[in-house]
């Protein structure tokens, strides 16, 4: 099918500028004063941490669209963006404890950021394992967008609640009202990162989105495999 | 009394005669708080941690619990017989169905909080009385959020395989504002702290309240519609 391979191609150039993006990140950028090499690791966690929270907003958005057209292409793309966004979530979740362990002396802290990212991590999971529990395709559709539209609207709840406890975090530097305080070279490195990110939450979109797709068209055929 | 409202009450008023005929649930529930509280008390180092700083989870983390135990049951009773199509077919709207299982499920968890309450109180030596009003809109507030977004996916995950289980997982990631704000109100106003100190909770629980039941009302015909 067409569109699969426009997904691989799109995620493998992806791969590939993605490891040019790291060569530029260690070879070219300079090292952080004071966090050393570990700080190299926030040109991979920030980008996939902006595409975790932004897919569960697409899902939130598709969502509410489907309800009032029940086209299933918009349920088809809700799913894969649920998908993608449990793996970005994945990797904020473990590229942070390496981070924290030689910056903070420990991998974990029940910090707000962290426990908001695992929650957000938690609600991915929820929403896949919903739409496995479903069989009829149609229920599946319904019961995930309402799922979704929820989801989305937590975010914010989740957002403040833990913001409300102190933080050992980061504060932002890239995405805040004033400037970017960040030297321009790593800045660059940076935002060529956040393009990369982009391409690769487009091109496993466009996979995901071509695979269930394929996989309806079985399930109609009457094919008996199990359903994403 | 406008007619969605009345009948919305018509099913809340169906579902607690149905449950007071038998009694069975909200008996477990009430056996399933007090062993909760007893469990808790043999999870804690009497000499190493005082009953009052762990009160606030030990109540919030009891309240949850049972409140799931309520939620699955609520639409689990309309499987039967195929009851939830009778009740689809009333001539009644759907944001009535929901509002009279939710107000339903909301009195049985208020049943059990109402018990919980002073066990609580008497188990682990909490002064209790002195601040039981801020107490009770603490509860209620953070009680009606959770119990919202309960209400509607217990109408979702009864109609799919695991449905016990399934629920707690969709659900847990929803209860995380309200019982955050939960905790922190009520251990601040355990240790007799002043009321001003929690309005910015406050204000969070009544927000998530006011967003979840509006946003359950849009979404709960969505759940049952073919």
């Amino acid at each position: 099918m067409r569109m699969l391979r426009v997904g691989r191609w799109i995620t493998a150039i992806a791969l590939v500028l993605l490891a040019g993006v790291y060569v530029r990140a260690l070879v070219y950028t300079p090292v952080e004063q004071s966090q050393g090499l570990a700080q190299k690791i926030f040109y991979l966690h920030v980008p996939a941490a902006i595409w975790a929270e932004t897919a569960m907003l697409l899902v939130g958005v598709a969502s509410i669209v489907y309800l009032f057209l029940k086209d299933p292409r918009l349920d088809r793309f809700a799913a894969a963006s649920a998908e993608v966004g449990t793996i970005f979530a994945a990797i904020v979740l473990t590229t942070g404890p390496i981070w924290g362990k030689p910056i903070w002396g420990t991998w974990w802290s029940w910090d707000a950021r962290l426990t908001f990212t695992l929650f957000l991590f938690l609600l991915y999971v929820g929403y896949l394992l919903l739409r496995g529990a479903i069989a009829d395709p149609a229920a599946r559709a319904r019961f995930a967008a309402v799922l979704g539209i929820c989801g989305m609207c937590l975010v914010p709840f989740i957002h403040f609640s833990v913001y409300m406890f102190r933080t050992l975090h980061p504060m932002p530097i890239v995405l805040k009202p004033s400037a970017p305080s960040l030297p321009g070279s790593m800045l660059l490195t940076w935002l060529l990162s956040l393009g990369v990110f982009t391409l690769l939450y487009v091109g496993f979109v466009v996979q995901r989105y071509a695979l269930s797709y394929l996989n309806e068209q079985l399930e109609a055929a009457g094919g008996e495999l199990g359903h994403a | 009394m406008p007619d969605w409202l009345r009948h919305a009450w018509r099913v809340t008023r169906k579902d607690l005669v149905v449950e007071f005929r038998s009694r069975t649930a909200i008996l477990s529930a009430a056996t399933f708080v007090v062993l909760v509280l007893v469990v808790f008390n043999f999870g804690r180092d009497p000499t190493a941690v005082s009953a009052v700083d762990l009160a606030p989870s030990i109540l919030w983390v009891t309240f949850t619990f049972a409140a799931i135990l309520a939620l699955n049951r609520a639409f689990q009773l309309e499987l039967e017989n195929q009851a939830l199509d009778g009740l689809l077919l009333a001539p009644i709207g759907r944001g009535s169905i929901y509002l009279g299982k939710l107000l339903a499920n909301l009195i049985f968890v208020a049943a059990i909080e109402l018990l919980g309450v002073p066990l609580f109180a008497v188990f682990f030596n909490v002064p209790v009385l002195p601040y039981a009003a801020p107490l009770a809109a603490v509860i209620a507030l953070a009680t009606v959020g959770f119990v919202a977004v309960g209400t509607l996916f217990s109408a979702m995950t009864v109609r799919t395989r695991f449905a016990e289980l399934l629920l707690p997982v969709l659900l847990l990631p929803f209860m995380i504002p309200p019982l955050i704000g939960a905790v922190l109100a009520t251990s601040r106003l355990l240790a007799g702290r002043p009321l001003s100190e929690i309005t910015g909770w406050l204000n969070m629980l009544a927000a998530y309240d006011i967003v979840f039941v509006a946003l359950a009302l849009l979404l709960f015909p969505a759940t049952v519609n073919e």
